[in-house]
């Protein structure tokens, strides 16, 4: 600690404020951070409050009213079977968030976990099950997911463990890494002397500085399994229709993009928005942690 | 050195063995087998029962499992039961044209991503490193499904400059094959572009402050011979195996602008492959696309060590 040593009139008492004060106090510095925020939460009010505000039924076909330009009525205009593209831009976030959002932490707490026993073990363990990770790394990441989701198939819960499972293999390498880093550390070896056991030594002494690592962590990766659940639906391997969703609106959309482009624009301004809004996020997090973005693909 | 290389060339074979059984594993998961893909819909449990026995898929999985693996070690990957072709074959020009593809972006990718990583790191904190910085953030994680349709609106609806899809058969002369994907080379260049610059960007602000720049400063080393004959090439180095990854990474993920632009490239068809159910072109495509992740990583990782000195006597991890 450097922190400036304390004055003769208070010799105990130097003001610390909480580390999550603190963070919040870098966080609301960065204008970008703040945009993040805002449009993440933006997103998830949306896909909460949506379904009690759109202006018209998102299932609703209307043979009449097809492949409509934007108007008064329908603010990003009609798809191919003239349902309102602006109701169902608003509901096709729901299931990509819910299904994200709950599998990042999956993704953080097994691999997490995992990730700080190896570095830990640092032993045969950890070599064997290191060279399993590189393994499942080295395939090809849309071919793994595509494969796990053609066995497993795509009811909700089911891709929420899958995202949760197959992104925490990513997780585990930043964690292990992470550990492997403080291990040797002085006050790891000091409670190593003290012969503390290795659980009391995970969770009292690694976890908390681990933990900052993996929150940002767990952020980028948020962005990266968007990126992975959203290609997946465009491909048509994600959510079944006719329920709205991003990902399979523009690729359905995308035969009409020369007559009604905002068929297409509405979920691309939608998913966009949000991605970048996690990405600024993640970035000023990880300035406000004092750690720097590492960066790279994630596979 | 010598023992070091060793290590790593067993190492990757290692990895190599667990990805063939992960795949092999995998693909044998996947509801439905070849004998019910082959026969489609007239399939009946009679001719199911006898094709099974045609194709040996009622030897035990560890048996199947070792014939195929032996078959690839010698370069066989199996017959496609779907399209009725060797996989090899299927697989011999698409894979020609994702390499047309890919090359095509790194040419152009990797010389800008450099500069433009450079200048942003020389410019840290002001407007261009701003700028850039956010822009590939934003060019990095936007899927490519998104940037590539978006392409397609302003230069192929809006301006009309270059065609939206790809209408040529996969056999094509590369010559003939250039002016029809301007498109997708531009969406695989943005995304490559956006990967490495950050690296690039990191490595130069690292090297710019490091002791013996700062020392060099001292000494009155002229700015831009600090930047060119210390920093760069020290800044150079972790990027090669960023480079290395990066390329692997958009092998794996080149099949979404692939089916975006109808490109008949080697990503498309893996979709196909595994739509079709067509368990031998799934396998072989995993496996010839982990060996190029491998190989890509194994020459980085070579290269490093050539050019690092440091490297060369270090215990590898």
């Amino acid at each position: 600690m450097t922190v400036a040593s304390p004055t003769a009139e208070e010799p105990t008492t130097v003001k610390r404020r909480s580390p999550l004060a603190e963070t919040w106090e870098n966080l609301r510095r960065s204008w970008a951070g703040m945009l993040g925020l805002t449009l993440i939460i933006l997103h998830v009010l949306i896909a909460a409050t949506s379904p009690y505000w759109i202006p018209h039924d998102a299932f609703e076909m209307n043979a009449e009213i097809r492949n409509q330009a934007p108007s008064a009525e329908h603010l990003f205009g009609t798809d191919k079977l003239g349902r309102d593209v602006f109701s169902r831009s608003m509901l096709g976030g729901r299931v990509t968030l819910v299904v994200t959002l709950v599998a990042i932490v999956i993704a953080m707490i097994w691999g997490g976990f995992l990730g700080i026993v190896l570095g830990l073990l640092n032993g045969r363990a950890d070599e064997l099950i290191m060279r399993l990770v590189d393994a499942m790394l080295s395939i090809p990441w849309l071919l793994l997911l595509l494969i796990i989701i053609s066995v497993m198939g795509t009811k909700m819960w089911v891709q929420t463990l899958t995202f949760g499972f197959t992104y925490g293999i990513l997780t585990i390498r930043v964690a292990r890494a992470a550990t492997l880093d403080f291990v040797t550390d002085e006050f790891i070896l000091a409670a190593r002397a003290r012969g503390e056991r290795k659980r009391t030594i995970v969770i009292q002494e690694l976890l908390p500085n681990v933990r900052d690592v993996l929150l940002v962590d767990g952020s980028m990766n948020w962005s990266w399994m968007l990126l992975g659940f959203t290609s997946l639906s465009f491909l048509g391997f994600g959510v079944v229709p006719p329920t709205p969703d991003w990902g399979f609106m523009i690729a359905k959309n995308r035969e009409i993009l020369a007559i009604q482009p905002w068929a297409v624009f509405g979920p691309v301004i939608m998913l966009s928005t949000l991605i970048i809004g996690i990405n600024l996020f993640s970035d000023a997090f990880a300035k406000a942690l004092g750690l720097d973005r590492s960066q790279g693909a994630p596979v | 050195m010598t023992s070091l290389v060793g290590r790593r060339i067993f190492l990757a074979l290692v990895t190599l063995f667990f990805i063939s059984l992960i795949v092999f594993m995998g693909v044998e998961a996947l509801p439905g087998d070849t004998a019910t893909a082959y026969l489609g819909q007239s399939a009946t449990p009679k001719s199911l029962a006898a094709l099974r026995e045609e194709f040996g898929l009622n030897a035990p999985v560890h048996q199947r499992y070792l014939d195929w693996l032996g078959g690839v070690v010698k370069g066989d990957l199996g017959d496609s039961m779907v399209k009725r072709k060797p996989v090899a074959e299927l697989i011999g020009n698409r894979f020609r044209n994702t390499i047309v593809l890919a090359t095509a972006a790194a040419l152009v990718g990797i010389p800008l991503a450099i500069v433009l990583g450079v200048i942003a790191g020389l410019m840290r904190d002001k407007w261009p490193d701003v700028f850039v910085s956010t822009t590939s953030i934003v060019g990095m994680t936007l899927p490519g499904f998104v940037t590539a349709t978006v392409l397609i609106y302003v230069f192929a609806i809006r301006l009309e400059w270059f065609p939206a899809i790809t209408l040529v058969p996969s056999d094509v002369p590369v010559i003939e094959l250039l002016p029809n994907i301007v498109l997708p080379i531009i969406t695989l260049t943005l995304i490559m572009v956006a990967h490495i610059l950050r690296l690039v960007r990191t490595n130069m602000i690292d090297v710019m402050t490091s002791d013996y720049v700062q020392m060099a400063k001292l000494k009155g080393v002229p700015y831009w011979s600090i930047v060119f004959k210390h920093a760069l090439p020290n800044a150079m180095l972790p990027t090669i195996n960023v480079v290395a990854l990066t390329l692997a990474w958009l092998l794996g993920g080149v099949a979404i602008i692939e089916t975006v632009f109808n490109y008949p490239g080697i990503g498309k068809l893996m979709i196909d492959a595994v739509t079709d159910r067509d368990l031998a072109l799934v396998q072989g495509i995993a496996i010839i696309l982990a060996v190029i992740y491998i190989s890509l990583n194994f020459i980085a990782d070579l290269l490093s060590m050539v050019l690092n000195p440091k490297l060369r006597t270090a215990r590898g991890h």
